[in-house]
């Protein structure tokens, strides 16, 4: 079980990231997390919104270059030590996080939500389930 | 089968053909020794006269004519004929200094479209073709050689001129065009838009293109071909010279066949002006035989190649020259190292990326910067910076083997870098020597 990111190449210079903003917006996008990463001269920007399809299809018409890849969203209680449980949970069978980035939880303000990306997205979602947390299927994310 | 243009000529004797040439030289340098007071004068320093040149052989004897001869002559210098006898000018575009202006008489101008003609059909060509130029028309000579070579023929000729990509495509389609007439940068740029528009290469008439005016790769050539479904072959040319078709390609595909009863080719060493043997690779000398109002004798290219004068499969006899590594013009020097803008080409066509780059060439603290922008294409993209890296640095290790020095490799979105509707603009050296 994983949902899925829009990972987009962007140029580091002023406005690719606004110019990716707009085209969403132009679309009636709503983005649930935005992560940047930054190697020098361009950057991927990662992004979980409410529609996915639509999204992608809109960001490559306006000239993008996109790929959509499977991660692993986890609903953790937003107190100290929530993410701890999450990451011991991979960590004990031996699962490498890549990278992760967190939001809170919009409407709901008891969660907040981790986006981590590994080698195996359904081992992770195994690994968390069986410790009891909840982790969010594409649905949830677009009704968040 | 091989067509033929004029196959007499085409297929000639090298006997008729040394004869043909021994014959002209003679009468050509009698002409520009009575009317181009810059040619007299430079025999005269050399000490010789028309009387010491009694064939092709000894052509040797005569002095060089530099670009810069050519330019000091603006606008009439070396014309050899009244301008009541010349029917039309051509030039250069002046981009690197003050324009060159050709002449030509009717006489001149049916020779250069026979010899456009002779790479039409050499091309697949005949009659019954469309032919499409989307050189550009005007002073530039692409678009009035290849369209005067098709009327020759008696090919439907489609004037489309360069730019406007969308309509490009629509006469391409509407009027059933066969064989396209282009830069190559053009042509690959051509061949993405209707890879856009969702159109594959069965979609679309077009059996052959011929395409010169810049420098391409075998690479770039395999790339247009498979995108375009055509088989694509080069032209060269110089204004100077009259235009496209001083040489071309046939079906081999192995060399382009000089028109050597127009034109007279050698291969000198750049350094010293000395005539290398046959085989060598050198800069290229080309003489005129047949035109009346802008001869050039002995004219330095300045393009670096070499020559093959064995019988070619296509049953041609006329002396192939290789594909110019480029135009001494076009060759960057950086950190002391020659770099041409088609060897990077080439690097980046075996890997898979977009022939669309720009070479950003500055001077930091006394050193040359070296950059060159790549387009990434949208199925290299992945989410993994560590894969991203790996490309990177992959291509720049490839450079680094071809070159012998390595760039900074930018990838950049698709389509940001400016696509070229005539000559590509590859190079933005920015160094203030």
């Amino acid at each position: 079980m994983s949902i899925n990111q829009i990972s987009v190449f962007l140029e580091n210079k002023p406005n690719a990231l606004q110019n990716m903003c707009e085209a969403l917006a132009e679309g009636h996008i709503d983005m649930r997390a935005l992560s940047l990463a930054e190697a020098g001269d361009f950057g991927i920007a990662r992004i979980i919104v409410d529609k996915l399809y639509d999204a992608s299809h809109l960001l490559k018409d306006a000239g993008f270059v996109c790929t959509v890849t499977p991660v692993v969203a986890a609903q953790i209680p937003d107190t100290p030590g929530g993410l701890g449980k999450v990451l011991a949970g991979l960590g004990t069978v031996g699962i490498n996080v890549e990278y992760m980035y967190a939001f809170l939880g919009g409407h709901d303000a008891e969660h907040a939500y981790i986006i981590f990306k590994t080698a195996d997205a359904a081992k992770a979602t195994a690994a968390l389930s069986a410790k009891g947390i909840i982790v969010l299927e594409q649905e949830d994310i677009e009704a968040l | 089968m091989e067509r033929y243009y004029q196959p007499e000529i085409e297929c000639a004797s090298r006997e008729e053909i040394k004869a043909m040439q021994d014959e002209r030289i003679v009468k050509q340098i009698k002409h520009v020794w009575d009317n181009v007071p810059l040619y007299r004068k430079k025999m005269e320093e050399k000490g010789i006269t028309p009387d010491d040149i009694k064939g092709i052989d000894d052509i040797y004897k005569l002095p060089f004519t530099s670009k810069a001869d050519l330019r000091e002559g603006y606008p009439y210098g070396l014309l050899a004929k009244p301008l009541s006898e010349c029917v039309r000018i051509h030039s250069t575009s002046g981009t690197t200094g003050k324009r060159v202006m050709a002449y030509y008489t009717q006489h001149d101008i049916d020779l250069w479209y026979d010899c456009c003609a002779r790479a039409i059909t050499a091309a697949g060509g005949t009659k019954d073709d469309v032919v499409q130029v989307s050189y550009g028309y005007g002073l530039f000579t692409g678009g009035a050689g290849l369209d005067g070579g098709s009327h020759k023929l008696g090919c439907l000729t489609v004037p489309t001129s360069s730019g406007n990509t969308e309509r490009q495509i629509m006469f391409i389609q509407d009027m059933k065009s066969t064989i396209l007439c282009c830069t190559p940068s053009y042509a690959a740029y051509l061949g993405e838009s209707m890879r856009e528009m969702g159109l594959t290469p069965e979609d679309i008439p077009l059996k052959a293109g011929i395409f010169g005016a810049e420098a391409w790769s075998e690479e770039m050539r395999r790339d247009i071909e498979k995108t375009l479904g055509i088989k694509a072959y080069d032209i060269y040319g110089l204004t100077e010279l009259s235009g496209p078709g001083v040489s071309f390609e046939c079906s081999a595909q192995s060399g382009m066949h000089i028109n050597e009863d127009h034109f007279y080719a050698e291969i000198i060493d750049p350094n010293t002006g000395e005539v290398l043997p046959e085989g060598s690779k050198g800069e290229l000398v080309f003489t005129s035989l047949t035109k009346e109002a802008f001869p050039v004798i002995r004219y330095r290219t300045r393009d670096i190649c070499q020559l093959k004068y064995e019988k070619c499969s296509c049953g041609r006899t006329h002396v192939r020259m290789a594909k110019p590594m480029g135009r001494s013009d076009d060759m960057l020097i950086i950190r002391g190292v020659n770099v041409f803008p088609s060897q990077i080409e080439t690097v980046l066509l075996n890997r898979g990326y977009s022939p669309n780059y720009q070479i950003i060439v500055d001077r930091v603290n006394n050193t040359d910067t070296f950059e060159i922008k790549v387009e990434l294409t949208p199925d290299m993209f992945t989410d993994n910076m560590g894969d991203i890296a790996k490309m990177q640095n992959q291509l720049v290790s490839d450079m680094r083997s071809m070159l012998g020095i390595g760039p900074k490799i930018s990838l950049v979105a698709p389509k940001s870098i400016t696509r070229s509707e005539g000559k590509a603009v590859r190079v933005i050296d920015k160094r203030k020597i």
